[in-house]
């Protein structure tokens, strides 16, 4: 059951000259939910057409199967795609967007019939087999898009930010029926998206992408919670990153301040990038900080209080807190060891660039 | 802007429309319906049931009908090639295409009767090759060229523009659902041009149908459309009664045909099996 289903080896593709995706690896799980997370330009779609057979790679190859599928048209590959503005065929009722595949196929009517009907409940939409695409809403569309492409019963679904054009609520209601679509269907999901929220609700793995490169892969436990570099740091979820000093294992200075941690082995005396998550950072009295600083901002969030604290050399740490400082209340920052992320400088001038310091 | 003021901006164009549309038609059906006296007849409009006009006619629909055909066969991978390789936006190419439209319309068609011609270019090459010669001036085939030429562009515009607006992913989509190349272009392009099909060719066969400067010019004086026939019961003949009667007779093909293809497109979006 947990064979990799697609391997991706080694694939390079450039556009006009300039390096799309460099050297990229990649192997999913059959039955796994893995989403490519990443900003808008690093190759996200590329990938995914790639897998589809829309665009073929410059290097390397894509095993499907055990088999190698690099140079295989689109029509003749066992799974379907959910384009990111759906795509629908205007010209066809609901009912003949879903059957075209299966048309296609020369399935017998009667199986077709069923399946439509089929399809349609799963995505909620029964009774909706005359309607024209026109008459749908963006969600509704969304969903025939997806109905169009399970029929078909791929191996693999392909899915390009298919709720990006959506509104939020909606937007959540959807996630939950697409997890519960893959868990009925049984279905490898590749799923695309640029919103780390929605990576982190959905996912059994979570593939961090910036300009063409995997920066890191993994649960969204271990994405969230243990951050390879500052861009994942950054990319997911807010947080702090300053730069630090490792002094020695376990103990890492901050703007002067020593601060207990549970890092070992990046030697002594290594400038380091270290990376808080807001929520982890707890305001105390002056004297029992590690550091002091004022409160310059505060706002009202629902669940949390949101606050920026200033600390001596200018640094804002952005704080979430159940507790409310008011501002130029002077408060101690108090941080956990285990919540404390230690991360290597990144060692290219390339990757330098990728590291948001904000 | 108020309703009002948009309102008063409409009214250049009412006056143009009554001025240059409606009154001259008005008056083809007063002339129309009436005879030298100005009394009331039918006998311009059933002067249409002739043997000579009826000739004129049928030749006319067919020679147009084959013409409108030819340019669809023409135009319709042309427009292909130019949305695949997104020739359209390079607006040069696009550019060589229209730049003979840009010539007057008769210049291009006594461009085509030279180049024709019993002892015209064409046959001068050929007699320099030794190949026998071409004798296609004054033939119906001549006629056909020279509307092909000159109305091909208003097949290929049309076409192109509703091949353009066709998203990439709509015809991925048809691949990713195991459509081949074939059956992407039956089941999603096709369908989805038909508009664009359906302009190409009202414009390409309503001047057609009424042209007479074409047969002129190619046709000789022995092949008369019912274009030439109307014209010269307004020049020649001076009989505005029977020319306008027979423009009534054609109008009315025209509707019909217009009306018979807005139809087929509407029965040919087809039911669900
Ligand atoms: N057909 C193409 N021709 C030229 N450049 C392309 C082509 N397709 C993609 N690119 C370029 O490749 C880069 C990556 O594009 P891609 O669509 O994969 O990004 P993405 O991660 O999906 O971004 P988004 O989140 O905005 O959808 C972009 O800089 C884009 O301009
Ligand atoms: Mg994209």
């Amino acid at each position: 059951m947990n064979q990799p289903l697609i391997d991706l080896v080694n694939i390079s593709k450039s556009f006009d000259g300039e390096l799309i995706l460099d050297d990229l690896n990649l192997s999913v799980k059959e039955n796994s939910f893995v989403t490519l997370l990443g900003p808008s330009g690093c190759g996200k779609t590329t990938t995914l057409r790639i897998i589809g057979g829309f665009v073929s790679p410059d290097q390397g190859r894509v095993i499907f199967g055990g088999e190698d599928i690099t140079r295989m048209p689109p029509n003749k590959r066992q799974l379907n795609t959910v384009f990111q503005k759906y795509a629908l065929f205007t010209h066809m009722n609901i009912a003949e967007n879903i059957a075209f595949g299966l048309k296609i196929k020369g399935k017998s009517k009667d199986y077709i019939r069923d399946k439509i009907k089929y399809a349609l409940k799963l995505v909620n939409l029964d009774g909706f087999e005359n309607r024209s695409v026109d008459s749908l809403s963006g969600g509704q569309q969304q969903r025939i898009a997806i109905a169009r492409a399970i029929v078909n019963e791929p191996r693999l679904l392909l899915l390009d930010e298919p709720l990006g054009a959506l509104d939020l609520k909606l937007r959540q209601d959807m996630q939950y029926e697409l997890i519960r679509l893959k868990n009925e269907l049984g279905i490898t999901f590749i799923y695309v998206t640029h919103d780390q929220e929605e990576a982190l609700t959905m996912s059994d793995t979570i593939v961090v992408m910036n300009q063409g490169y995997i920066q890191q892969m993994g649960t969204p436990e271990q994405i969230y919670n243990e951050p390879e570099n500052a861009f994942v740091a950054d990319f997911i979820g807010e947080s702090n990153i300053v730069d630090g000093i490792m002094l020695r294992d376990e103990l890492v200075e901050i703007f002067g301040a020593r601060f207990a941690c549970v890092d070992k082995g990046f030697g002594q005396r290594t400038p380091v990038d270290v990376v808080i998550r807001p929520e982890d950072i707890d305001l105390v009295k002056p004297d029992d900080g590690t550091l002091t600083g004022v409160v310059t901002h505060l706002i009202f969030k629902g669940v949390h209080y949101e606050m920026e604290v200033t600390t001596d050399g200018g640094f804002e740490w952005l704080v979430h807190s159940t507790d409310m400082f008011p501002v130029g209340q002077e408060v101690g920052i108090h941080v956990d060891p285990f919540d404390i992320q230690i991360m290597n400088k990144p060692a290219s001038e390339d990757e330098e660039a990728v590291g948001v310091n904000e | 802007m108020n309703k009002k003021s948009t309102r008063i901006l409409a009214y250049p164009y009412l006056v143009w429309m009554a001025g240059f549309t409606v009154i001259p038609l008005l008056m083809i059906c007063y002339y129309g319906l009436t005879d030298r006296t100005g009394a009331f007849t039918l006998d311009n409009i059933l002067a249409v049931a002739s043997t000579e006009h009826m000739k004129a006619l049928w030749l006319s629909l067919s020679l147009s009908l084959i013409s409108t055909l030819i340019c669809l066969l023409i135009s319709y991978p042309l427009a292909l090639i130019l949305r695949q390789h997104h020739i359209g936006k390079s607006s040069f190419v696009v550019f060589i295409f229209i730049l003979p439209m840009w010539m007057n319309f008769l210049l291009r068609t006594m461009a085509w009767q030279t180049l024709l011609e019993k002892n015209g270019v064409i046959n001068s090459l050929l007699s320099v090759l030794r190949l026998p010669p071409l004798a296609i001036i004054n033939t119906p085939a001549a006629i056909i060229l020279g509307m092909v030429y000159n109305f091909l562009p208003f097949m290929v515009l049309p076409i192109y523009n509703v091949l353009a607006k066709i998203d990439d992913n709509v015809m991925n989509a048809a691949r990713d659902l195991g459509a081949d190349n074939v059956t992407t272009l039956t089941k999603i392009l096709l369908p989805l041009s038909i508009p664009g099909i359906i302009s190409g060719i009202t414009m390409v066969f309503v001047p057609a149908l009424t042209t007479f400067v074409i047969s002129n010019l190619l046709g000789g004086s022995k092949i008369l459309l019912i274009g030439n026939v109307i014209e010269q019961e307004f020049t020649r003949g001076s009989n505005w009664n029977l020319g306008a009667g027979l423009s009534m007779v054609l109008m009315v093909f025209i509707l019909i045909s217009m009306t018979l293809i807005a139809k087929y497109d509407k029965n040919g979006e087809g039911t669900a099996f």
